[in-house]
């Protein structure tokens, strides 16, 4: 009876095991994962940050996709510009798409035209009067006399006023692109190119990918109906959403590939020491169950994972696989027969000590304001967790007995000799970490890179071809914005009509070179009811002609449509969204006038001037528009630079997790602290791993890289891996046989080469976030043994 | 909108630009195109006032307005038109650029097939090239190298229906373009201010 209890018992933890990973996997299998930036977007954000927010993530800027087609000759490129435009116009992925073809300008010149008298600020009372259409008649007269003259003259019997002009004047600022075969083409005609905006949310990764897809598969359609000119073409993408995409792909392709060698490599390691495949796949428990624990944990605590979060994941590898490597060589179950119990005890310790440095490590980063960094360090804690939890209760029940592991003893004799040896450069050791130490003093301004596009997953050549697509469709960086939140569509429409003015007089000093705003495209109903009636009958009307015309040389019987016009204007419904509805302009308001779960969001876009390399002053800009009376006052008012939110973001990011990093060491400290409870001890174990921190942050800052927040966080998994090195040092440093300390040197060497291939591996990664953390985690894995060695054990008095 | 009124404004200040060319003389024995155009290439540069009058079918009167021409050799053409409101236009290359008081515009003649062929017919005329200029124009020649008159027919029908250039040897004396609305304009070029 008490023997079936103790089965059972011993049991246990293999059955909470298994439960628990069923449960991992069905969290896993209900889990979001997401790929954008959104991860490095504060979680609660100022209003400034949230407008930026609010565009990375769901904000039309976010949608916009520029598509370029090169190679080929030029005919074949503008008529394939012309079915792509054609085929994805039929698609329900796209909300808008461009090409320049005049199809759509003569669209946008009827809008204009037919609308001109609800569109035109010219039209007040005053404009109706014999005064008012004698001034206007007779500008639009005087501008006959200029080289447009004789294409102006066919406006003038129905647009004497030159309202249209007027309007078409004030639409576009600086050139558009180049136009040839009527679509747009870079400068020198080597690609043609369409603007798309998405129905799908830049954030919104897998629909971004399904858009590109069809593009894609469009463009081959387009390409496939002719000869060998069409061929040679091709497509090329960019935009928020492409890149959202393409980093996913490059960070998953990595991070699978670079994975896929390092666990290739530690399963050879592994089998040549072990001997075992049983021993082998217990060891990879940990790991898979440390990774799965860890997914699981971010996906309950933060409702989705972050595809970097994942990645991060494999790194994990490297640490997890360490505790099992222990357990497996130090325990010396081989046919040597098995360790003492005392040993036990103190090896679960040691592990213990080491994995309470790693939680505390990661732990600080729980409590960032950042979602990406707090993932982070919610995946690292539960997983290392639960790897050093199965390896506890679960491993020893599931180990064979006895297996025919490889004799490490001489290898062992040997690394303990070479460690002597090794502990002879104490000296050199302790002299290049005090060097490594005033070197970062000297230089302390210049470590961290504050500059946020250390963070941009996005390689150079696609950020590249990015400027260049921009550039040549003369799309605005779109780095300055005047936001505000109003509480419906008409109130946004009011407030932008407010801001015109004082926005336009900017324009005149020279302060901006211009900006968009939706005031000319569709003015609120108030202002437009206000137009209506500022609108004469036409009796009146014709009268006013009459008087208006005396000495000119039109006549007023000549204007007639100009009567009728005016008249269909004043009593026909005023103009709505819907409107716009297949004009270009459509999707400049649409990305003016946000809608928000909580009303509206007016976005207008300032362009600096070309001379104003300092960029604009946002205070004399705050201070010109104060006195514009919004509804809601003008706290809702936000002058924002995009760039300089982004990058004290960012900054503050960093400097965040900075400071978190010393809470997370100063907990470090505290733990070795409480358990070693000896104040030489306790330096010794700490040396190695603030020397290997100050030498791997030296050599990054010396070889020329500005360190990010990845460095940052692979110099705390240096000191969470490097921490059980320095703990197992100082334990075989205690009382223990020759043949318990080879067993635990061979287990350090064995681990730490896991961690430094497969680390080194990642370095290797051409994407920048998981190179910066490969080259800080693996020489930093290698420093922390070696300085392990050198510098944890006590001076022997017998050698 | 925009770019067809920008086209349609260039075109109309090229046609505009006509009537830069300096003095110089020709024996009248064998007068052909081939020699025209000769005496057209050798022009280095000019400067002249013009003085043009449109003529509007809405309007009783036409609209007048003057300036300065200038051209240098090989492509760099201005209209300054002075009254009765400043306007500055500029061919450089294969760019246009209309300046009116703040307002700068820009185009590239490559943007429009339909005015580049155009305009590229009018370079044609004052390079001398009388087989690009044939590739658009049926161009005819009248007159004796002293009082010359070169008429311009497009071969495709367009907006302009005829364009008629007087001048008196290597000087053009008057442009006059005809719409295929029946309006028109003649820009008279009064003065040659350096050869």
């Amino acid at each position: 009876m008490s023997a079936v209890r103790r089965t059972l018992a011993g049991k246990l933890p293999l059955l909470i095991w298994l439960v628990a990973l069923v449960l991992c996997v069905g969290v896993i299998l209900r889990t979001h994962f997401v790929a954008d930036m959104s991860a490095f977007l504060p979680s609660n954000p100022d209003a400034q940050q949230r407008v930026l927010v609010e565009q990375l993530r769901d904000g039309t800027i976010a949608r916009l996709m520029i598509v370029g087609i090169e190679g080929g000759d030029a005919a074949s490129r503008h008529r394939a510009s012309r079915e792509l435009a054609a085929k994805l116009r039929q698609s329900p992925r796209f909300i808008g798409v461009q090409n320049g073809e005049s199809a759509t300008l003569a669209r946008d010149r009827s809008f204009y035209f037919n609308n001109r008298y609800l569109l035109s600020p010219a039209v007040t009372t005053e404009h109706f009067t014999a005064d008012g259409l004698r001034e206007a008649i007779g500008n639009s007269l005087d501008s006959l006399s200029g080289s447009a003259g004789m294409m102006l003259k066919s406006l003038l019997a129905k647009d004497p006023t030159g309202e249209t002009l007027e309007l078409i004047d004030n639409l576009q600022q600086g050139g558009g692109p180049r136009v040839a075969d009527d679509v747009w083409v870079s400068r020198d005609d080597s690609r043609a190119l369409l603007l798309l905006q998405t129905s799908a949310a830049g954030s919104d990764t897998d629909a971004q990918a399904a858009t590109i897809a069809e593009v894609r598969s469009s463009f081959e359609a387009v390409r496939g109906q002719s000869g060998d000119q069409a061929n040679a073409m091709r497509v090329v993408l960019t935009g928020a959403g492409v890149f959202s995409v393409h980093s996913r792909d490059a960070i998953k392709f990595d991070a699978r590939l670079l994975a896929g060698l390092s666990t290739v490599f530690v399963v050879i390691l592994l089998l040549a020491v072990y001997r075992s495949t049983r021993l082998l796949i217990l060891g990879l428990m940990p790991v898979l169950s440390g990774a799965l624990a860890g997914i699981a944990a971010v996906s309950l605590g933060f409702g989705q994972v972050h595809g970097l979060t994942l990645g991060f994941g494999a790194t994990l590898i490297g640490e997890a696989v360490d505790y099992s490597i222990y357990l497996f060589v130090q325990s010396g179950q081989n046919s040597q027969g098995a360790a003492p119990r005392s040993w036990e005890g103190k090896f679960w310790r040691t592990v213990l000590i080491g994995v309470a440095t790693s939680v505390c490590g990661f732990g600080a980063m729980l409590v960032s304001g950042f979602p990406g960094l707090a993932q982070l360090g919610l995946y690292s804690m539960s997983g290392l967790l639960a790897a050093v939890l199965v390896t506890r209760y679960v491993l020893p029940s599931l180990m064979p007995k006895s297996v025919n592991m490889r004799d490490i003893e001489p290898i062992g004799a040997r690394l303990t000799s070479a460690a002597h040896w090794l502990a002879r450069g104490r000296v050199i050791a302790l002299g290049l970490i005090a060097a490594a130490t005033v070197f970062l003093c000297v230089q302390h301004a210049h470590i961290w890179n504050h500059d946020i596009s250390a963070l941009n997953p996005v390689p150079r050549a696609d950020q590249e071809l990015d400027a260049q697509l921009r550039g040549e469709l003369g799309a605005p960086d779109s780095r300055y914005l005047l936001a505000f939140n109003a509480a419906d569509e008409q109130a946004a429409l009011r407030a932008a009509e407010k801001l015109d003015a004082p926005l336009r007089k900017l324009v005149d000093d020279g302060v901006l070179a211009g900006f968009n705003s939706p005031a000319r495209m569709l003015p609120s109903l108030a202002t437009q009811q206000a137009r209506q009636s500022a609108m004469p009958d036409a009796a009146t009307l014709r009268s006013n002609l009459q008087t208006a015309l005396v000495d000119m040389p039109l006549r007023a019987d000549k204007l007639e449509g100009f009567v009728d016009d005016v008249q269909a204007a004043r009593t026909r419904k005023p103009l709505t969204r819907a409107d716009l509805d297949g004009t270009a302009s459509a999707l400049g308001l649409d990305a003016m006038l946000a809608r928000k779960s909580e009303g509206y969001t007016l976005l207008i876009p300032l362009n600096a001037p070309a001379s104003n390399e300092k960029g604009l002053d946002l205070q004399q800009l705050r201070t010109a528009l104060a006195s514009s009376q919004l509804e809601g006052g003008n706290e809702n008012l936000h002058v924002i630079d995009l760039r300089d939110q982004a990058e004290s973001l960012y900054a503050g990011y960093l400097d965040e997790a900075i400071r978190l990093s010393a809470w997370g060491l100063a907990a470090v400290i505290g733990v070795i602290a409480l358990a070693l409870r000896d104040a030489r001890r306790i330096v010794r174990v700490l040396l190695p791993l603030a020397g290997s921190v100050a030498l791997v942050m030296a050599g990054l800052v010396l070889s020329g890289t500005m360190l990010s927040i990845l460095h940052l966080i692979g110099l705390l998994l240096t000191v969470a891996v490097g921490s059980n090195y320095a703990l197992f040092f100082d334990q075989g440093d205690e009382d223990t046989t020759p043949a318990q300390q080879h067993r635990t040197i061979v287990s350090l060497v064995l681990a730490n080469l896991a961690t430094v291939v497969g680390f080194g591996l990642l370095a290797t990664s051409s994407v920048s976030v998981l190179s910066a953390l490969g080259a800080t985690v693996g020489p930093g894995a290698l420093l922390s043994l070696l300085l392990a060695a050198v510098l944890v054990p006590a001076k022997r008095t017998s050698a | 909108m925009k770019n067809t009124l920008r086209q349609l404004r260039l075109v109309l200040a090229l046609l505009c630009t006509l009537g830069l060319l300096p003095l110089q003389s020709v024996s009248a024995a064998s007068w052909q195109l081939p020699d025209l155009m000769k005496l057209l290439a050798e022009t280095p540069a000019g400067r002249a006032t013009f003085v043009e009058q449109k003529f509007i079918g809405m309007l009783d009167k036409p609209v007048v307005s003057s300036g300065e021409l200038s051209f240098t050799a090989p492509d760099q053409l201005e209209k300054r038109t002075l009254k009765p409101r400043p306007e500055a236009l500029i061919l450089k290359g294969d760019e246009l650029t209309l300046e009116r008081g703040k307002r700068s515009m820009k185009m590239s003649l490559q943007e429009h097939p339909e005015v580049s062929a155009f305009v590229e017919s009018i370079r044609a005329t004052l390079a001398g090239d009388q087989r690009a200029l044939e590739r658009v124009w049926k161009v005819a020649l009248d007159g004796a190298p002293n009082r010359w008159a070169l008429v311009l027919t497009p071969l495709s029908p367009g907006f302009v229906a005829q364009i008629r250039i007087d001048g008196v040897r290597g000087e053009v004396r008057q442009i006059d373009i005809e719409q295929s609305d029946g309006d028109r304009s003649i820009m008279t070029i009064s003065k040659v201010l350096t050869p």
